[in-house]
């Protein structure tokens, strides 16, 4: 039956071809507005580390003076000081655990072709590579050997390891950053996590790190620190703060691999709290949070307004051309009423006449699926081509793919309903008179 | 026209009625909001700002030595006045748009407790004549103040600084700002003068209310200061710049030299917006052709649908204009009933949208001017298929099709 119905709804559609490429241009321009948006939406909303994200936790708690707090409303501070950081990092209660902060380093190629320049780089303790699964494609991370010894060590990413070695397995060999000679310990692999959740003080999107070195070599040597730093009281102030001062500029993430485990961190960094409170550090009673990394993100609002907006405006607009998809289907199958009232003369039921016009939309709606398909390609292809951060992560996945056909599937469906629901209800005998 | 026969047959046909009504509805709420946010971003992108925009180039160093700065600085500046077209050269710490905010927050009196987030410039020796700051009252900074500022614990440890007039009126509201203090950590600065509004390093980051709101200090030659501002010609600015980054890249071996034109650095800053802008247009642009197009089409089938009553009308006496004017009336109250419709979507939509963005208020004005863009458009999508109407012969009455 499916077949036959298919095959009329073609001769149907072939008849009438100025109303039928209208309604199928209404729903791929719909579908390609609303798939394009969409897919940025859904790529900046991504999980950064699927499978990972779930256990990674970052905490956060309050060391300011007791001025202008409000009990249960004034949120913990969103990073870490130094001496905070340092405390829980060697309380070493999680099962895995890093200090970081993000920096940029001079780089002094030795291959002479190449002028010196700034990378971005972050400077971590050694948890940083297991904790979030961080692929090498030669070496390894450096341990916490390394980072005690203030070991001269750095990983490099691959792109960075290509720019300056010309590719291969660089391990071992010697980088001048900064003016000092580090040893190459590890090459990453394919790693870019979007967002880059661990630090959203500069770029949220396709923030590229090339270098990485042990926090505590990076402060021996005064690098310099890029990022948010916030101060209060007597805070001084400046890009890198002194360790003492009442600053936070660095991120701590934490690994709990039950929630049982992440509420009795938590509870820890309420004692942690109370106890510093107790010594005089602390102004304010325990007020912490333990987010994960999805939690965290959504807290931060990573995701730009414009893009939220966009989305929304694009799903208006693929409103307005399903009402106007409705409208043309409708004319289309009123004006077939003498043939639907033959049909029914010779003994088809309602609800057969109903599965021909739904199939007749269904039809409509895969053709204006691939359409769309094609608008939504030019519109990422567009997209890309912006100047916006994330604009290069927009890339249509399988995922997108599927649900671009089943939204186009769908809404022509949903806009078939009301013109097949009205072209069953013609009156057999009226229809064949008149003809 | 008697519009009581036109409800009679609207009556009949409820279902195309309301979908047209709705299509235009939505194509109006839609409309209003779109055109309302492309007209906000263009606001955004003319912001003025009082400094010599098509003059300047800017050439930033990163990674000189700080330690050598007093001496380096003044001998960098030596080197870019000697370039054939630089009218004015300083150094300086940050600039306008430059999206590396640098916020310091000051009271007005020494205990006071409210205090005002205003950016914070540093100016080398002719910092003012490089931007171009426009002085409204009072003078610019002397050598000796320049000598005697520092630059210590973000703060700056000279007595005196220039404020913007948006910054005057924020700080003193309805006072003369010249010769007041302002206060931070202990240290206290007097206002020599105010200059015509200064955009922030990051307006968007500021705030409406920080946007204009900035302060400048004098500084002697100090490590913080990475970028150089340039004055020339507009049409000498692209040569200038060249010069300068050969020059400096030069003088300052190892270290990383990068350099813009401040209108090139305005047009990065405001690129997003400008993109939004392009997208909102092309959506705009599309929905309405969409909208038309639906309106020509349920139309169209309305008019071979009443084929043999057109028929029978002109057959009785209607004339051809008649006709015509029918369907463009009918045309006309289904669009008043969806710009109705629709204005009050529009507005929900808008309040919905102050709630979860950074959305203002829309003006009024906006609703009546998206309701006549929708009504021309309805009456120019009817005119193809009303005037397909007004040809349908007299003689169709006598045929039974």
């Amino acid at each position: 039956m499916f077949g036959y119905y298919f095959d009329l709804a073609l001769r149907s559609l072939k008849r009438n071809k100025a109303l039928t490429a209208l309604m199928v241009l209404a729903i791929a321009l719909g579908i390609g507005a609303s798939m394009t948006t969409l897919t940025v939406l859904h790529v900046l909303s991504g999980d950064p580390l699927p499978g990972r994200s779930g256990s990674l936790y970052y905490p956060q708690i309050d060391p300011r003076e007791s001025q202008g707090y409000l009990p249960g409303k004034t949120d913990p501070m969103d990073q870490m000081t130094w001496i905070d950081g340092m405390n829980l990092l060697q309380a070493k209660r999680a099962d895995q655990q890093a200090l970081m902060t993000g920096g940029s380093v001079a780089v002094q190629p030795d291959n002479s072709t190449l002028d010196p320049f700034y990378q971005t780089a972050r400077y971590t303790t050694s948890g940083f590579f297991p904790m979030f699964g961080v692929p090498f494609e030669y070496g390894h991370g450096w341990g916490d050997a390394e980072d005690d010894a203030h070991a001269r060590v750095a990983v490099i990413s691959s792109q960075f390891n290509d720019k300056v070695f010309g590719g291969g397995d660089s391990t071992g060999k010697t980088l001048r950053l900064d003016g000092e000679a580090f040893r190459v310990v590890g090459v990453i692999g394919d790693w870019n996590p979007n967002p880059h959740f661990y630090d959203l003080n500069r770029k949220s999107y396709n923030e590229n790190e090339g270098v990485f070195v042990p926090l505590s070599t990076s402060q021996d040597l005064g690098m310099i620190h890029d990022g948010s730093v916030n101060c209060w009281g007597n805070g001084g102030g400046g890009n890198t703060p002194d360790h003492n001062s009442p600053c936070v500029w660095l991120q701590f993430w934490v690994q709990l691999d039950s929630p049982s485990k992440a509420a009795a961190y938590k509870e820890f960094l309420v004692n942690y709290s109370a106890q510093q409170k107790a010594l005089g550090r602390f102004g304010r009673p325990p007020n912490v949070q333990l987010r994960n990394v999805m939690q965290w993100l959504d807290y931060n609002m990573v995701v730009p307004d414009d893009v939220r907006l966009q989305t929304g405006l694009a799903f208006g607009f693929l409103l307005v051309c399903l009402v106007n998809t409705v409208g043309l289907m409708l004319a289309k199958f009123l004006r077939r009423a003498g043939e639907l009232g033959v049909r029914r003369a010779l003994g088809a039921s309602r609800s057969a006449l109903f599965a021909q016009l739904l199939v007749e939309s269904g039809v409509v709606g895969l053709v204006g699926g691939m359409g769309g398909l094609l608008l939504a390609l030019i519109g990422l292809w567009l997209v890309r081509r912006q100047p916006a951060e994330y604009a290069p992560l927009a890339h249509l996945d399988p995922v997108m793919l599927l649900i671009t056909f089943l939204l186009a599937l769908g809404a022509s469906l949903l806009a078939g309903l009301l013109p097949a629901w009205r072209a069953c209800q013609v009156t057999p005998a009226l229809q064949l008179k008149s003809n | 026209m008697e519009i009581r026969p036109i409800l009679a047959s609207l009556r009949k046909h409820r279902i195309p009625a309301m979908l047209i009504v709705l299509e235009i509805a939505l194509a109006c709420a839609v409309l209003c909001n779109a055109v309302f946010m492309i007209g906000q971003r263009l606001d955004d992108i003319g912001w003025p700002n009082a400094i010599d925009e098509q003059g300047i180039s800017v050439v930033s160093v990163n990674g000189a030595d700080p330690k050598l700065a007093a001496s380096d600085i003044p001998r960098d500046l030596a080197a870019l006045r000697g370039i054939a077209g630089v009218t004015a050269a300083a150094a300086a710490t940050s600039m306008p748009l430059d999206r590396n905010p640098a916020l310091s927050s000051f009271t007005t009196t020494p205990d006071g407790k409210t205090t005002v987030n205003t950016s914070i410039y540093f100016l080398g020796s002719g910092g003012e004549q490089a931007l171009g700051l426009r002085l409204l009252e009072g003078r610019f900074f002397n050598a000796d103040e320049y000598a005697d500022s520092g630059f210590k614990d973000f703060n700056s440890t000279g007595h005196v600084m220039l404020v913007t007039q948006r910054d005057a009126q924020r700080l003193w509201p309805g006072q003369d700002a010249l010769g007041k203090t302002l206060y931070t950590n202990g240290n206290s600065w007097t206002v020599v003068g105010v200059i015509a509004d200064v955009l922030a390093q990051d307006p968007n980051f500021s705030g409406p209310g920080g946007r204009y709101s900035s302060v400048f200090f004098p500084l002697h030659p100090d490590g913080v200061m990475g970028d150089y501002v340039l004055r020339s010609a507009p049409q000498d600015r692209a040569r200038v710049l060249r010069e300068a980054r050969r020059a400096l890249g030069r003088l300052e071996v190892g270290a990383v030299v990068d350099g813009a034109t401040y209108a090139g650095m305005r047009g990065d800053y405001f690129a997003d917006a400008r993109s939004m802008v392009w997208m909102l247009l092309l959506v705009c642009v599309v929905m309405l052709a969409v909208t038309a197009f639906g309106i020509v089409g349920l139309t169209s089938f309305w008019v071979g649908q009443r084929r043999r009553q057109i028929g029978i009308r002109r057959a009785v006496g209607a004339t051809r204009s008649h006709i015509l004017q029918y369907f463009q009336t009918e045309n006309f109250l289904l669009g008043t009933a969806g710009v109705v419709l629709g204005m009050v979507l529009a507005f929900g939509i808008n309040l919905y949208l102050m709630q979860s963005y950074e959305i203002a208020r829309m003006p009024w004005y906006y609703l009546p001017v998206s309701a006549v863009a929708m009504w021309v458009l309805g009456q120019l999508s009817v005119l193809a298929p009303a005037l397909r109407a007004s040809n349908v012969p007299p003689v169709v009455a006598t045929r039974s099709v």
